[in-house]
């Protein structure tokens, strides 16, 4: 049997505490190295459990498989992008400056940066379960949209995910406890704009950045 | 109609019936005042604000807007039902909390798991398997009388055919400050402090 690519934890693009004061060092250091790291972990035991039930004709155990990958896969994208689309306040790249087709777009589409930033944001106070909350572009239309998903479902064919902000509880409750609202006012001090506009110009594909090439690789 | 004068009695926050330190150590003093005082209070107070809403989309005989609030309703009401079960389904171990079920209790228990060991571990294997925000229960199924233990997403309560008798929180919010994400160990400390009387109580 030849051995099976595993998926592994991407290094952050900066480090654990660069999100201070923001998100604190703490913070990141779980998320990055438990959570994302669990995700990882049990999509490549789901993967190889689901290998084993192909080979045997398993179809049931492929089934029960299912939820287990949407879940972890899920959990491995979602952060994939959130840590991409992030980067220290003291960049360049935090100010919408940095993203001037887009600015323009959601201007057009919001009113304004700020506007979009408003509705953003009551969004991510309205989710009534641990979940995201992401700004798409319609692949068909070209739309800008917001958007949440449930649990770590990642967003829905046809749309291009452009930010993500991660709003299940351990994103923020060690610093920010239950006041998710200044987490949610927190966060666009460290908004990667000039990533956010790459993903709005890139290829549906292109998005995934590195998992694209991982994806290719297995 | 001529009742529409006619006001709600508002939810209110319920007293603990003990300390917020009093659950330590499976549950530290800060997790409860908080998990109290401010996540059950924004259950509580969204509640009343989405029943007011409800309240007057019937008297004004507006289904679409009384159908576009159940989300709402389901999702405060809910933890606002389901944090007081779990308040009062806990006590501090040396005041009752802990130990093993007994009577009638005992008895639904091993009939649908064998033992009080195999229930809890089956317990805690169906608390570690919830994916996202949610609760475990055990439950009784009104239909038939036996107990079983099922999850629930988010806020969702136990209604209908179920009778909650044990509630256990499994949001990051009822453990994170004290066990980040070894949750397997809050799932495995909260034994200590439950009050099998209270469950018990809900049987009857
Ligand atoms: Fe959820
Ligand atoms: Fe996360
Ligand atoms: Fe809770």
């Amino acid at each position: 049997m030849a051995a099976q690519a595993k998926y592994t934890l991407p290094d952050l693009p900066y480090k654990h505490d660069a999100l201070e004061p923001h998100i604190s060092a703490q913070i990141m250091t779980l998320h990055h190295t438990k959570h994302h790291q669990t995700c990882v972990n049990n999509l490549n035991a789901a993967l190889s459990s689901l290998s084993t039930a192909v080979a045997k004709n398993d179809i049931v155990s492929q089934l029960h498989l299912q939820q287990n990958i949407n879940f972890n896969a899920g959990g491995h994208v979602n952060h994939t992008l959130f840590w991409e689309n992030l980067i220290p306040a003291s960049s360049p790249s935090t100010s919408p400056s940095a993203a001037p087709k887009l600015s323009a777009a959601l201007t057009s589409r919001f009113g304004s940066v700020e506007k979009l930033q408003e509705k953003f944001n009551a969004v991510l106070l309205g989710l009534k379960c641990s979940g995201w909350g992401w700004l798409v572009r319609d692949i068909e239309s070209g739309n800008l949209e917001l958007t949440t998903s449930k649990d770590q479902d990642i967003v829905p064919v046809g749309k291009k995910p452009l930010l993500g902000i991660d709003m299940w509880e351990h994103a923020y409750y060690l610093q920010y406890l239950n006041d998710k609202g200044s987490y949610a006012k927190g966060i666009w001090k460290v908004v990667n704009w000039k990533k956010v506009e790459e993903r709005f110009e890139s290829s549906p594909e292109g998005v995934f950045g590195i998992l694209s090439g991982l994806r290719s690789s297995i | 109609m001529a009742s529409t004068s006619f006001v709600r009695g508002k939810a209110t926050l319920p007293d603990l019936p003990y300390d917020y330190g009093a659950l330590e150590p499976s549950i530290s003093g800060k997790i409860m005042e908080l998990h109290h005082k401010n996540h059950h209070q924004t259950y509580v107070n969204s509640f009343n604000a989405a029943s007011e809403q409800l309240e007057a989309a019937e008297s004004k005989e507006d289904i679409a807007a009384q159908i576009a609030l159940q989300p709402l309703i389901n999702f405060h009401g809910g933890g606002h039902i389901n944090h007081t079960l779990f308040w009062e389904n806990l006590a501090p171990s040396k005041n009752g909390g802990g130990g093993e079920p007994a009577g009638s209790l005992k008895t639904a228990i091993e009939s649908s798991y064998g033992d009080f060991s195999q229930f809890k571990t089956k317990f805690n294997t169906a608390l570690a398997g919830i994916q996202g925000s949610g609760w475990a229960w055990l439950v009784k199924d009104n239909e038939t009388g036996q107990v079983q233990i099922r999850t629930y997403a988010n806020q969702d309560p136990v209604v209908g055919k179920y009778t909650p008798l044990l509630g256990v929180d499994a949001w990051e919010h009822a453990y994170y400050l004290q066990y980040q994400n070894r949750k397997a160990e809050y799932f495995s400390a909260i034994w200590d402090v439950i009050n099998w009387k209270a469950v018990e109580g809900r049987l009857k």
